[in-house]
């Protein structure tokens, strides 16, 4: 269904032009997402977990087109995105569900015109009367009643307005949904309702996600591949169970190790030291190699590339010498 | 109507009389000077109905008073409440016009130049940086005299009025123009705007109707500030002798002309038009900083 | 049992707003001794940033305490003129908010804002007030403290601003700590960091903590008791490994079996449907009823108070016979 290339993207972090040239500094280049690749089957859902400045909502804007990348390709069923994204038919296969419920949904317009927007835009129902029937019917469909059309956002929890959201993805048929931290502004008791509401609809209209969390839990929940990313790029790559059960990259493992336990077992746990590198100056080889602790000289010099380990893609020195 | 009156904005309004006090007083300014025709006492710009026998009567409280003249008369023997009514008249449509005009090309501006960003961001606020270092009093008076200089006497009385809101106007929207520039950077990296973007929605209409209806809130407060400075500024121009012609005086105007006479003891030509164009301003500046406070969640 | 360090009755937070007056939080009532930790959850909404807010009297206007009592080593705190209170929250109470940029003053270095805390609340001279200072920032895991201290706090990563404002909130050595979400801005790896660092430091220095958080697994790792709210009130308290293992609340029941499993995946959560009442619209009898699985007659018209619910106390109708 989509497939990202080698996908990089890059933003120019400079001062302006005569600051630059007053401090005799150089350009600044952030290498937000840098050389990514991944494919999702139709009806699957791949996750792209990690830290705050990975990269991971970089990722989700570049597959949906709101930033060109500046290497590689998105592959969209089959077409380059940039031709399935200039026509409307291809467009409205695609669609975003963002992190926010409160900024996700302008202020201003009834709830029935949010979701009625890409509707209109598409012409996929014609007549006043027609569209707001869809619209019930999608109000419906993600747990709300056609009555709460005629509201606006701010009468809504954020649970609710995550169902708006929803509704409105849904009301071009997309099949393929890019969900960035759709449930990470939400109650827990709340982002289990959302969870159950996705994973229905993608069963139901056998829709295809790339899910955006930095949850490892919810996203064990939803994925059927998962990609771990660090810095810029997936560190590694596997289908859920193995990589929960087992994870081979060392930093895989240091995520895991740092969520809390709610078994309360007692088990001490040793957190990774030290905190995510600047994405601006990333450390030389591989960029997880300061935290590790597997790294040794060759770690330092050498950027490793992602292997196939098992049924897993690991980008990691120690994994490939049978060191992890 | 009935969500007006249930909204924040009329509760806020009812609880501060001096807002409500100034909202009346306005009304009664707009309203005199609107329909100053049907409610004036004299027309004072009907040539035959001047008496100049009727010329420096003072006000009606005074000994030598006349009731027919509440405020006295001028050099003319014109009834000075209705050269203010007309005046005012004339002071408030400029007003508005150059504030409507200002506020028009400064939200397109900022739109534009806050949505689009790069080089013309760039070039649009350097433009509004250079509009704004100069005092506006001085950009109207250099329109008002290009003009002057450019065209011949007889077209230059006939659309003089439209020199003076044209001036007012430009000398003002830099101010719009950075305040919706502001805004509009925070809203277009909202998600709302994603959303839209994402179905693959047009720059123009996600500007218009996305973006436009959400920075609007602050419009509003700078236009009703506004409104009161670009009255004072034409009152400035007109006292200058450079704004309104002669044949529409404004409030400005009739403070210059009984400016001449407030030395020799006519002190009611001079004082009356002042205090109306006082009290007008007042009004509406205080208007302005209760919808300022109200629409600010922070002082709510 | 010793004298609790915290004590809080009974008391009401209300704010009044043009369609009528909203209480906040009706009758809290909870106990903090010393060396403990109590946690506190909820969702959004639910009162527990309210309760800590109380506590060290920094409630917004127009809010404000209509009712109760707040006791620190048995005297009263509530009452307290402004100035007196400010002293309170120096010397006997620290703070730690969710965003540490609203703890820090940005104009000056992090040690002269320690320092000067020091100086304020401890009968120490400049000097040792500054090698005191160093001090707290290597305990609490700064590299090169003596050089990191004459840095703004610009110049700190977001794991390394909480780690500057937890020395600051311990450098006047407080008897109790408030901390309301102090992992949540913070990425999992530092926040395991933060939350070992803020274990450890409560235990070697004997200092009561209330830890204010809405991720029941920062709770199960560092509290040793748990207040559940839910609509302005605290619906169960109870010993941390009751309230995760066996929760007598059909709400705190709900809340924990809606936290994802990592250790295995789950076909359909158990969510709890619908949503939190928001404060102006609270039902009548119990505030849970219409999300309650186990509701019943009573719940409908009376409201329950903590109950004695066995090895927890819990404001439920279920536990009405002990």
């Amino acid at each position: 269904m989509l497939e990202a290339q080698d996908l990089a993207r890059y933003f120019d972090v400079s001062r302006p032009a005569l600051q630059r040239l007053l401090a005799r500094e150089p350009r600044r280049t952030l290498r937000a997402v840098d050389g990514v690749s991944f494919a999702i089957p139709k009806g699957q859902t791949l996750s792209l977990v990690g830290e705050s400045g990975c990269g991971k909502s970089t990722v989700a804007r570049l597959v949906v087109g709101l930033y060109p990348p500046s290497d590689g390709a998105v592959v969209f069923d089959g077409q380059p995105l940039s031709v399935a994204r200039a026509d409307p038919a291809q467009r409205q296969r695609m669609q975003m569900i963002f992190q926010d419920p409160y900024a996700s949904l302008n202020p201003r317009w009834r709830v029935r015109d949010i979701i009625a927007e890409p509707i209109r835009a598409f012409k996929l129902v014609e007549g006043k009367e027609a569209i707001l029937a869809r619209v019930g019917e999608l109000l419906t469909q993600v747990g709300l009643a056609p009555a709460d059309g005629e509201k606006f956002p701010h009468e809504f929890s954020g649970g609710q307005r995550q169902r708006i959201s929803i509704a409105r993805a849904l009301s071009s048929n997309p099949e393929f949904l890019v969900c960035d931290e759709p449930t990470s502004a939400l109650d827990v008791s709340v982002q289990a309702q959302i969870l159950n509401l996705m994973k229905e609809l993608q069963s139901r209209l056998g829709l295809t996600f790339l899910f955006i969390s930095h949850n490892l839990s919810v996203v064990r929940q939803v994925s059927d591949r998962v990609g771990v990313m660090y810095l810029g790029r997936i560190v590694e790559q596997a289908p859920a169970e193995t990589l929960f059960t087992a994870p081979r990259h060392p930093y895989t493992r240091a995520l895991m190790e740092a969520i809390p336990d709610l078994e309360m077992t007692g088990r001490a746990r040793t957190p990774v030291g030290g905190e995510v590198p600047s994405p601006i100056n990333p450390p030389s080889g591989c960029a997880f190699h300061p935290r590790c602790p597997l790294a040794n000289a060759r770690c330092k010099a050498e950027r490793p590339v992602a292997l196939a380990a098992g049924e897993s893609l690991v980008a990691c020195h120690a994994v490939e010498e049978g060191r992890g | 109507m009935r969500g007006f009156f249930d909204s924040d904005l009329w509760w806020s309004f009812t609880r501060s009389r001096i807002t409500m006090a100034s909202a009346v007083v306005a009304f009664i300014c707009i309203a005199g000077s609107a329909l100053a025709p049907l409610l004036a006492p004299h027309d004072p710009f009907d040539l035959a109905s001047l008496q100049l026998m009727d010329a420096f009567k003072p006000p009606v409280w005074t000994a030598e008073g006349d009731a027919t003249y509440p405020l006295g008369t001028d050099d003319q023997g014109r009834d000075v409440l209705s050269a203010i009514m007309y005046g005012a008249r004339v002071s408030l449509m400029v007003g508005f016009s150059a504030t409507i005009f200002a506020t028009l090309l400064g939200v397109m501006v900022g739109l534009l130049a806050g949505y689009l960003g790069g080089t013309t961001d760039a070039v649009l606020m350097r433009v509004a940086d250079i509009q704004l270092t100069f005092p506006s009093i001085l950009v109207a008076l250099l329109v008002d005299g290009i003009v002057r200089a450019a065209l011949p006497r007889e077209v230059h009385d006939q659309i003089a009025l439209f020199v003076v809101i044209f001036a007012i106007g430009i000398s003002e929207w830099p101010k719009f123009a950075r305040t919706v520039r502001g805004s509009t950077l925070v809203e277009r990296n909202k998600e709302y705007v994603l959303a839209a973007r994402v179905i693959g929605l047009g720059k123009l209409p996600i500007m218009l109707r996305h973006v436009l209806p959400n920075v609007l809130g602050p419009v509003l407060v700078i236009g009703t500030l506004n409104l009161a400075l670009a009255i004072l500024a034409e009152a400035t121009l007109s006292f200058l002798g450079v704004g309104v012609p002669p044949t529409q005086p404004s409030l400005g105007t009739l403070i210059r002309i009984g400016n001449d006479f407030l030395f020799s003891g006519e002190w009611w030509i001079t004082i009356f038009p002042g205090i109306s164009l006082i009290v007008m301003v007042l009004s509406v500046n205080l208007l302005g900083d209760w919808l300022r406070d109200a629409l600010n969640p922070k002082l709510r | 049992m010793t004298a609790p360090l915290l004590e809080v009755r009974n008391l009401r937070v209300e704010f009044p707003t043009r369609r009528g007056t909203l209480t906040a939080l009706h009758d809290v009532s909870l106990t903090i001794q010393p060396g403990e930790v109590l946690g506190m959850v909820g969702e959004s909404g639910a009162g527990k940033s309210m309760t800590g807010a109380a506590i060290i009297g920094l409630i917004e206007p127009p809010g404000r305490i209509a009712g109760g009592q707040v006791l620190l080593g048995g005297r009263r705190i509530d009452n307290l003129p402004y100035d007196q209170m400010r002293h309170v929250r120096g010397r006997q109470i620290g703070a730690i908010f969710q965003d540490p940029l609203t703890t820090l003053n940005p104009l000056y270095t992090v040690g002269r804002q320690l320092v000067e805390t020091i100086t304020t609340h401890l009968p120490l001279n400049p000097a040792q007030a500054r090698a005191r200072a160093i001090e707290w920032l290597e305990l609490v895991g700064i590299p090169a403290a003596s050089q990191r201290i004459d840095s703004y706090p610009h110049e700190f990563s977001g794991g390394m601003r909480q780690r500057v404002v937890i020395a600051l909130a311990l450098c006047a050595e407080p008897r109790l700590i408030i901390a309301d979400e102090p992992t949540t801005a913070l990425d999992v790896s530092i926040q395991a960091q933060v939350i070992a660092l803020l274990k450890r430091l409560a235990r070697e220095k004997g200092t009561a903590m209330l830890l204010v958080t809405h991720d029941m697994g920062v709770i199960a790792e560092t509290a040793d008791r748990v207040a559940v709210m839910y609509a302005g009130r605290i619906i169960e308290i109870g010993p941390v490994r009751q309230i995760v293992k066996h929760p007598r609340h059909p709400y705190t029941e709900g809340l924990m079996a809606s936290i994802p499993p990592l250790d295995r995946r789950v076909e359909r959560l158990a969510a709890i449907e619908g949503s939190m009442p928001r404060l102006s619209a609270i039902p009548p009898g119990c505030a849970y009823n219409p999300r309650c699985p186990k509701v019943f007659g009573r719940c409908l018209t009376e409201r329950p108070e903590l109950l004695d619910a066995g090895t927890t106390q819990a404001a439920c109708w279920l536990h009405a016979d002990g």
